[in-house]
C-alpha cells in the first residue's frame, strides 16, 4: 500500500494506472468547479427567476382596475414588505433624520426617545428596507422596520399607540386622545398611525391615484405575480401639460386580481435608471393575524416616554420658528406640474456677500451642491435629485417641485 | 489510529466486501465512525483547541461584567444613553433587563471575528497540520480511503463550531444568571415570550450561529489541502476571514456581497422576531450549504489527487 498513491486501488498495471490517474485528476477538478458555477447562477438568477411568469388573466380597463382597488375591504392582512428608496438624495437618511431629529426633539438631550416615530419613517427615505405589516381591522396595525438584529414597531390597538426601538430599548407610548387634543407636536401623534405613513403599497397607491386627471395617462400595462398572488399592473404616466415636465416617469401598481389590493409601487424617474421608489410585498397573507401581535406591553427597564412628557418639554415655538419663516407658501400649476414658491427665512438667497470674510471654501461648498442658473428672474442656484428640483434665486425665492429644472427657470420667469 | 490498525488490509474497497469476511460491511461502518471518533478526540485533546474554547468562554463572563459594573450605578448599559440611537453592538441594551440577553450580546459580539477565527485555526489545521506534523502518510498507510479522512476532518470541525458556539452561549447563561435577572424575554418585535421558550430560541440561535460558520469550515479545509504548513493554513484561513468582512463592511463592493459567507450572518437575530422571520435564515443556511458543497469538492479534488510527501 504506496502512501503516495492517488487513491486506494491495485497497482497491477501501473502504465494503464498512471494514465488513468492523469484523466482522473483533470475529472476532479470538473466536479468543484461545475457546483462553484451551479452555486454562482443560483445566487445570481434566483432573484431574476423568481420575477418572471407572468399570469394569464382576463382583459381589464384601467376604470375597472380602478373600482376594484376602492371597492377593496381587505382589512385583515399581515405580511413584508420590500421597500427601496433611491432618491438621489445622498445620506439622507443621516443627515435629514439629524437635522429634523434634532429640530424635533429641541434641544435633542434628556427629554429625546428614540423610539419618537419621525426619525425612524425618516430612515424609509434611503436605501432598501424590510417592513412587516398586518392589520386588522380598523383600529389594529403593527408596522415593523427590520433592522439588522434589532427591530422598530408601531403598534396600534385601538387607543393605544405604541413605538419600540429594540436596539435602544425604548418604548413611545401616545393614546389616540393626545393625538386629537394636542397641536403642533402632535403630528408626530399621527405620524404614528400606521395608515398615514405612506409604507404599505396601498397608500402609495392611493396618494397617487389622487393625481389622476387629465394630466395624467392610466392604463393596465399586462400583469405580474407579487408575492406569489397574480396582480394587473396598472401604469400611470404624467403627461407634460403647459411646457412643465415632470420629473416621474412613471407609476406602475400591481393589484390584486383577486382582492383589488395594491401589492406593488413602483416609482420611475423620467431620467430613467433604477426606480426611484420600489415597494412592495414579497409575502402576503390575507387572513387574520394573530391578536398577540397586536399586544405590546413594556418589558422591564424598558424606557418608555409618553407622547405628553415630550409635548411638555419640548420647546414648541422655537420649534416650528424656522418654518413659519418660510412666508408665503404658494402652488403653481396643479397635479403633476405643481410647483411650490415660498421665501426664504431673511429673504435672502444662498449667495455670500462679496465684502463678507468667508472663506472660499463655502462657495465652492455650494457650487458642488447646486448649479448655477440665470434668466429673466435673475440667477440663482438649481439643487437636484431623481425626483424633486429646486430652484433658489438669490433674492430669496425658493421654487420647488417635481418638474425638471427647465420648468422651474420658467415659473420663476413667469413670477417676475 | 488503534482502531484502525485492527482492520483488515485485503480488502480496501468499500463496495465489495469478499465474501471472507461476512463481518466486513458492519465493521466498516463502525470504522469510520471510529476514524470520525478519533480525529474529533484529537482534535479535542489539543491544547490549541481547549485553550481556544477557554478564551471563547471568558469572553461572556468579560462582556457581563462590564456590563454590571457599568450600570452598578443605577444607570442603564449600552446605547440608550446620551441620545445615541442603537449604535452600540447589539443587544447590549436589554442585558441588564434580562441576564438571557448576554447569551445574545454574547454570540453577537463573537460571530463577526472569535468565533470564525477559532474555526479557522481548527478547519486549517486539519490537514495541513498532518501534513507539518508528518502523521498524514501514516493516517493514509490505513486502508481508510482520502476521501473519508477528509470526510472525518470536515465532520470533527463542523462539531468544533457547535461545541465552540455551545461553549460561548453556556458560558453568557451562566454569567448572565449570576449577574442579572432572568424572566420573560421581550423580542426584538416588542411582543412577550415566557423564560422556556426563550431558553428554546436561544438553543436555536446557538445552532443558528454554529451554521452560519459551515461556509468557513468547508473554506479552511480546502486552504488546509493545498499547503504542507499548519501554521501557512490556519493564517490563509484567518486572512480570507478578514478580507471577506472588509469588503463585507465596503457599501460600494454590494454587487459581491450576496457571495460572501458572512452576508447572512446577522440573520440569527430574525429569531428573536415576533413572529419568526425566515427569510434571511435560510438564505444563510443555503448560502453556507453552497460554500460547503463548492469547498468541499475542492478539497475533495485537491486531496484525492494531491501527492502526499510527508
Amino acid at each position: 500500500m504506496a502512501p503516495n498513491g492517488p487513491d486506494q486501488r491495485p497497482m497491477d498495471d501501473e502504465a494503464t494506472d498512471e494514465l488513468r490517474s492523469g484523466r482522473r485528476k483533470a475529472a476532479r477538478y470538473i466536479v468543484p468547479v461545475a457546483v462553484a458555477s451551479v452555486a454562482a447562477a443560483t445566487i445570481g438568477l434566483v432573484p431574476a427567476l423568481a420575477s418572471s411568469g407572468d399570469p394569464d388573466l382576463p382583459k381589464i380597463t384601467a376604470q375597472e382596475l380602478i373600482e376594484k382597488i376602492a371597492a377593496s375591504d381587505t382589512e385583515q392582512l399581515s405580511g413584508s414588505v420590500k421597500i427601496s428608496t433611491d432618491l438621489g438624495i445622498p445620506g439622507l437618511g443621516g443627515a435629514a433624520s439629524s437635522l429634523l431629529g434634532d429640530a424635533a426633539r429641541g434641544d435633542g438631550e434628556g427629554t429625546a426617545s428614540s423610539a419618537a416615530p419621525e426619525d425612524k419613517l425618516m430612515e424609509l427615505t434611503s436605501g432598501t428596507h424590510t417592513l412587516r405589516v398586518a392589520a386588522d381591522g380598523p383600529d389594529k396595525q403593527k408596522l415593523s422596520i427590520l433592522d439588522d438584529a434589532a427591530e422598530y414597531s408601531v403598534i396600534r390597538n385601538g387607543d393605544e399607540v405604541w413605538a419600540y426601538d429594540s436596539a435602544s430599548n425604548e418604548a413611545y407610548h401616545a393614546t389616540a386622545d393626545d393625538a386629537k387634543q394636542g397641536k403642533g407636536r402632535d403630528k408626530g401623534a399621527d405620524h404614528v398611525v400606521p395608515d398615514s405613513a405612506p409604507a404599505t403599497p396601498k397608500e402609495f397607491a392611493e396618494q397617487a391615484l389622487k393625481a389622476v386627471d387629465d394630466t395624467t395617462s392610466v392604463s393596465v400595462d399586462g400583469t405580474a405575480k407579487v408575492a406569489g398572488r397574480d396582480a394587473y399592473q396598472l401604469l400611470i404616466k404624467p403627461k407634460t401639460t403647459n411646457g412643465v415636465t415632470s420629473t416621474v416617469g412613471s407609476i406602475r401598481i400591481a393589484v390584486d386580481a383577486e382582492n383589488g389590493v395594491p401589492l406593488k409601487f413602483t416609482l420611475t424617474p423620467r431620467s430613467g435608471g433604477k426606480a426611484a421608489i420600489d415597494a412592495g410585498f414579497t409575502k402576503v397573507d390575507f387572513s387574520a393575524p394573530k391578536a398577540s401581535t397586536f399586544d405590546f406591553k413594556p418589558g422591564k427597564g424598558t424606557k418608555v416616554t409618553e407622547a405628553e412628557d415630550l409635548e411638555g418639554d419640548a420647546p414648541k415655538d422655537e420649534e416650528f420658528e424656522g418654518l413659519e419663516d418660510l412666508g408665503g407658501l404658494n402652488v403653481i400649476g396643479e397635479g403633476w406640474s405643481s410647483i411650490a414658491t415660498f421665501e426664504m427665512p431673511g429673504g435672502q438667497g444662498l449667495t455670500i456677500p462679496k465684502d463678507s470674510d468667508v472663506p472660499p471654501e463655502a462657495e465652492k461648498f455650494l457650487d458642488a451642491l447646486g448649479d448655477k442658473a440665470t434668466g429673466k428672474f435673475g440667477s440663482g442656484r438649481v439643487f437636484s435629485t431623481r425626483l424633486v428640483n429646486a430652484l433658489v434665486t438669490d433674492d430669496g425665492k425658493v421654487y420647488v417641485g417635481a418638474v425638471d429644472k427647465s420648468s422651474l427657470v420658467n415659473a420663476a420667469n413667469a413670477a417676475k | 489510529m488503534s482502531q484502525a490498525e485492527q482492520t483488515p488490509t485485503t480488502d480496501p474497497t468499500p463496495t465489495h466486501p469478499t465474501p471472507t469476511h461476512p463481518t466486513t460491511a458492519t465493521h466498516r461502518r463502525l470504522w469510520t465512525l471510529g476514524l470520525f471518533r478519533s480525529e474529533l478526540r484529537v482534535t479535542l485533546r489539543r491544547w490549541r483547541t481547549l485553550a481556544l474554547l477557554g478564551v471563547l468562554a471568558v469572553l461572556p463572563v468579560l462582556i457581563g461584567i462590564a456590563v454590571k459594573i457599568e450600570t452598578s450605578d443605577g444607570g442603564s448599559a449600552g446605547p440608550g444613553e446620551g441620545g445615541g440611537s442603537g449604535e452600540g453592538p447589539a443587544f447590549f441594551g436589554q442585558i441588564t433587563n434580562n441576564g438571557l440577553f448576554l447569551v445574545f450580546a454574547a454570540l453577537a459580539a463573537t460571530l463577526p471575528f472569535f468565533l470564525p477565527m477559532a474555526v479557522g485555526v481548527i478547519a486549517g489545521d486539519g490537514i495541513a497540520g498532518e501534513a507539518s506534523a508528518g502523521t498524514l502518510r501514516y493516517l493514509l498507510v490505513a486502508p481508510a480511503g482520502r476521501t473519508r479522512l477528509l470526510l472525518a476532518k470536515y465532520a470533527s470541525t463542523l462539531v468544533f463550531c457547535v461545541i465552540a458556539t455551545v461553549t460561548v452561549a453556556a458560558s453568557a447563561l451562566a454569567t448572565g444568571a449570576l449577574l442579572f435577572p432572568l424572566g420573560d424575554l421581550t423580542t426584538i418585535s416588542g411582543t412577550q415570550i415566557s423564560f422556556s421558550e426563550a431558553l428554546l430560541r436561544a438553543l436555536l440561535i446557538a445552532l443558528a450561529v454554529a451554521a452560519s460558520l459551515v461556509g468557513l469550515a468547508a473554506l479552511g479545509v480546502f486552504v488546509s489541502t493545498l499547503t504542507n504548513s499548519g501554521i501557512a493554513a490556519m493564517a490563509t484561513t484567518v486572512g480570507l476571514l478578514i478580507t471577506v468582512q472588509i469588503i463585507g463592511s465596503i457599501p460600494q463592493l454590494d454587487a459581491v456581497h450576496p457571495y460572501l459567507f458572512s452576508q447572512h450572518w446577522l440573520s440569527f437575530a430574525d429569531l428573536l422576531r415576533d413572529p419568526v422571520h425566515y427569510d434571511d435564515l435560510i438564505a444563510n443556511l443555503r448560502l453556507q450549504g453552497l460554500y460547503a458543497a463548492v469547498f468541499g469538492a475542492a478539497a475533495w479534488a485537491r486531496f484525492t489527487t494531491k501527492d502526499i510527501s510527508a
